[in-house]
């Protein structure tokens, strides 16, 4: 029983299917449960929300980044099935957390004051959460003193910082300046990244590392991670 | 017509004349075919003409016989309503046939011309004298001179180019074993043995045309299967403009009309030479050339299924060789898609060609220009648009690879807007859901579009980094297609072939027999018939 339903949540993450009415990656899909119910029925059920995470969340997401690689999947379709798991982290994290199991850490991210830009922003937010990590997404415009104070209420490991433009990603580096003002800046990893932005200027301003896209970041989190 | 047939696109035309402005070309090509009338070198058509009511007298001096023809509107009229609205071109494979309806804007493309020029286009590493860790890759072009090998290649490559509705043979044939007499027999064989669209092409010699029409019948399937799936058809140029009837065409003419497989009737007058420069005397005239043409077809025989061929060009004021690159090309072939949408009869159009010698910038613009101008226009048969260069001089097989690329995203362009009530209401759910979720982010909400085809891709060749490798990109893209097998006809289809059709050259059916057709056709053998470097013209 628990595990045809961990096959079928496995099954809809890559399908890309939130909820019912939602198509698939193949044809005639629509109306069937999809991971918003699935993980519903499973929780009312009594199936291991551990299992879930890991048989059929952690496993169908490392099949979608394979089927991306070789060119199957595109941009929507990575998204579609990381904001499968984003919506099953939602209903699994209170079980999780009253289990004792921890998450891959928390990610604040948002883009910074004076830039209104959010789209990059919000992909490697869902990309993020559908690969694990606990996101404090702020949003876009964000003050630089909210930045740092949601960075030191929450105690993350990780913070992201987005601007489009080339007025903007000045900003990101007063933000780096006041972590270290704060006594924060060696607690928290500082990615940054959009289109104006570089390696060198991450070097030029102190970040850690600048990420072209949501799955660099998230194989450059790996690597900190480990 | 019941079946399958090629897509092609569907469009909404884009018309430049107004109702008016046709109706007065319209008269002013029967004017022009009163009076001044028409010269005609063919004393069979002159005698047709007169025994319909036209009025016709010999032309007293002319160096060859002449006459002079005088058409009257109501002759010319009620010929050319005759003539079908819609009729299909057959092809070897069904899901390929072509249907041809004047009173619907299919659009169709394919290739065109017959030129004696091969060019093969090489990527080759230069290195900069001031800098030796410098390097870039540069395109080296050669000319080689068309044969048989050649067009078999052109065939079998334009069989994988998806956005390439029908074959016109591209390439002149001229291995030292072709001469007049079995020129048509091998440029049919070889473009009919590698591709399984419609193929089409001119006749050399009248006297063969019953060897190619027994060849059509082999491969279809019999007299009555190739009749009602005309796997190829013709092209006649009656009219040497301006307003002259040459006579082997007219024969021609005659033959084909009376085998009952299709034509077309082109005619080609050049603006500012052999016709006026301006729009209005250029489409009157070709205009007046084309419908004579058809006239004639309908007098030899009702019905006749024919396509009003138009191919106007303009005249360079410098050097008075043909311009395809310009304006008034596309204005005077438009006016003609109009025209021939008015006598409701499918249209033979021309796009593509342009003045560019190798691929590259000037001959991306040229045709761009034009095969999105043309497409628009709604012509159904557009032909010159894969891989010419130097005006229609030159083919090359990478630069038909790129035409490919080009036409597919104007006929993604050009397909009917996807706007009607079921549609908005499911994209309203998405925006209120979009708008409902924490990112407001469509992308999830692209794929129904995107798995469905909808969505058309970025372009096929581009770089990644500060360089363009079109060239580059579709050299390799071409060599990937050409390693797809061969879609040649069955051995016991050219065994009866080769036993029945008398002047075919022994190497195209050894060739494909051995295994080793890639080589014969990259005009690699070593009976002196290839392509070697003295070939080189």
């Amino acid at each position: 029983m628990d595990k045809a339903l961990l096959e079928k949540i496995a099954f809809n993450v890559i399908q890309g299917r939130v909820e019912a009415e939602d198509e698939g990656f193949d044809e005639g899909l629509e109306g069937q449960p999809a991971v918003l119910e699935l993980v519903k029925e499973g929780l009312q059920n009594g199936v291991d929300p551990k299992s879930i995470v890991l048989e059929a969340l952690s496993e169908s997401m490392e099949m979608v980044g394979e089927k991306f690689e070789r060119g199957e999947y595109l941009i929507p379709d990575m998204l579609a099935s990381a904001e499968c798991v984003g919506v099953a982290m939602d209903l699994l994290s209170p079980h999780l957390i009253k289990a004792g199991i921890k998450t891959k850490g928390k990610f604040v991210i948002g883009t910074v004051a004076g830039d209104l830009h959010d789209i990059g922003k919000n992909i490697v937010s869902i990309m993020l959460k559908g690969a694990g990590y606990e996101v404090i997404d702020l949003g876009a415009d964000v003050p630089t003193s909210r930045i740092v104070e949601t960075v030191k209420e929450h105690q993350a490991p990780y913070l992201g910082l987005s601007a489009l433009l080339t007025t903007t990603m000045r900003v990101m580096g007063d933000v780096v300046e006041k972590l270290k003002e704060e006594g924060l800046r060696d607690r928290v990893k500082v990615l940054i990244g959009g289109a104006p932005t570089s390696q060198e200027y991450a070097n030029q301003i102190g970040a850690d590392a600048h990420c072209k896209d949501a799955f660099e970041a998230i194989g450059l989190l790996k690597t900190m991670a480990s | 017509m019941t079946g399958p047939y090629r897509e092609g696109i569907l469009v909404k035309p884009y018309e430049r004349l107004n109702l008016e402005q046709v109706k007065w070309l319209d008269e002013a090509s029967l004017s022009i075919l009163e009076e001044p009338g028409i010269w005609c070198y063919s004393e069979r058509a002159a005698k047709l003409f007169k025994a319909h009511g036209a009025r016709v007298r010999e032309e007293k001096g002319a160096s060859s016989a002449c006459w002079h023809v005088s058409l009257p509107r109501g002759l010319v009229r009620e010929a050319v309503s005759k003539a079908p609205s819609s009729f299909i071109l057959g092809a070897r494979k069904p899901e390929n046939r072509l249907l041809l309806d004047a009173e619907v804007p299919r659009v169709y493309f394919g290739s065109g011309s017959e030129a004696n020029v091969w060019i093969d286009v090489q990527m080759e590493q230069f290195v900069s004298t001031n800098d030796s860790q410098a390097k870039i890759r540069i395109p080296r072009f050669r000319e080689l001179r068309g044969n048989s090998a050649l067009l078999c290649r052109a065939a079998r490559l334009c069989e994988r180019l998806e956005h390439l509705d029908f074959f016109i043979r591209p390439l002149n044939i001229q291995d030292p074993g072709v001469n007049s007499d079995n020129h048509d027999v091998n440029k049919f064989f070889a473009s009919l043995n590698n591709i399984t669209k419609h193929m089409q092409a001119g006749l050399t010699k009248v006297e063969r045309l019953k060897d190619v029409v027994r060849m059509g019948e082999i491969i279809a399937g019999g007299r009555e299967a190739l009749r009602k799936n005309p796997i190829i058809s013709f092209i006649t140029c009656v009219f040497k403009s301006p307003l002259q009837i040459v006579d082997q065409t007219a024969e021609k003419t005659f033959a084909i009309v009376e085998s009952g497989l299709p034509l077309v009737i082109s005619s080609s007058p050049q603006g500012g030479s052999s016709a006026p420069i301006q729009e209005a005397g250029m489409v009157a005239q070709i205009n007046a050339e084309i419908l004579a043409g058809i006239s004639l077809t309908q007098l030899i025989k009702e019905g006749a299924p024919v396509l009003y061929g138009s191919v106007p060009v303009r005249a360079r004021l410098d050097d008075l060789h043909d311009l395809y690159g310009c304006p008034e090309f596309n204005q005077y072939n438009i006016d003609c898609v109009q025209l021939a949408r008015f006598y409701k009869i499918p249209c033979y159009s021309t796009a593509g060609v342009g003045d560019a010698k190798v691929p590259g910038m000037q001959a991306t613009f040229e045709k761009l220009f034009t095969h999105l101008y043309m497409a628009m226009s709604g012509g159904q048969y557009i032909h010159y648009a894969f891989g010419l260069l130097d005006r229609t001089n030159s083919f090359c097989p990478v630069q038909a690879v790129l035409d490919n690329e080009q036409i597919g995203k104007i006929k993604h362009c050009l397909r009917e807007p996807k706007v009607d009530p079921p549609i908005m209401e499911d994209m309203l759910r998405i925006v209120k859901k979009v708008m409902a979720s924490p990112h407001r982010l469509f992308a999830r909400h692209a794929r129904k579009a995107m798995h469905a085809g909808d969505v058309s891709s970025p372009y096929r060749f581009e770089a990644k980094g500060l360089e363009d490798k079109a060239l580059e990109n579709a050299l390799d893209y071409m060599s990937q297609l050409e390693r797809e097998p061969a879609q040649h006809l069955d051995q016991a289809t050219v065994d009866r072939i080769f036993d029945e059709i008398p002047g075919l050259l022994p190497g195209l059916k050894q060739a494909a027999e051995s295994g080793k057709d890639i080589e014969f056709q990259r005009g690699e053998l070593s009976d002196g018939q290839g392509t070697s470097g003295k070939d080189r013209i």
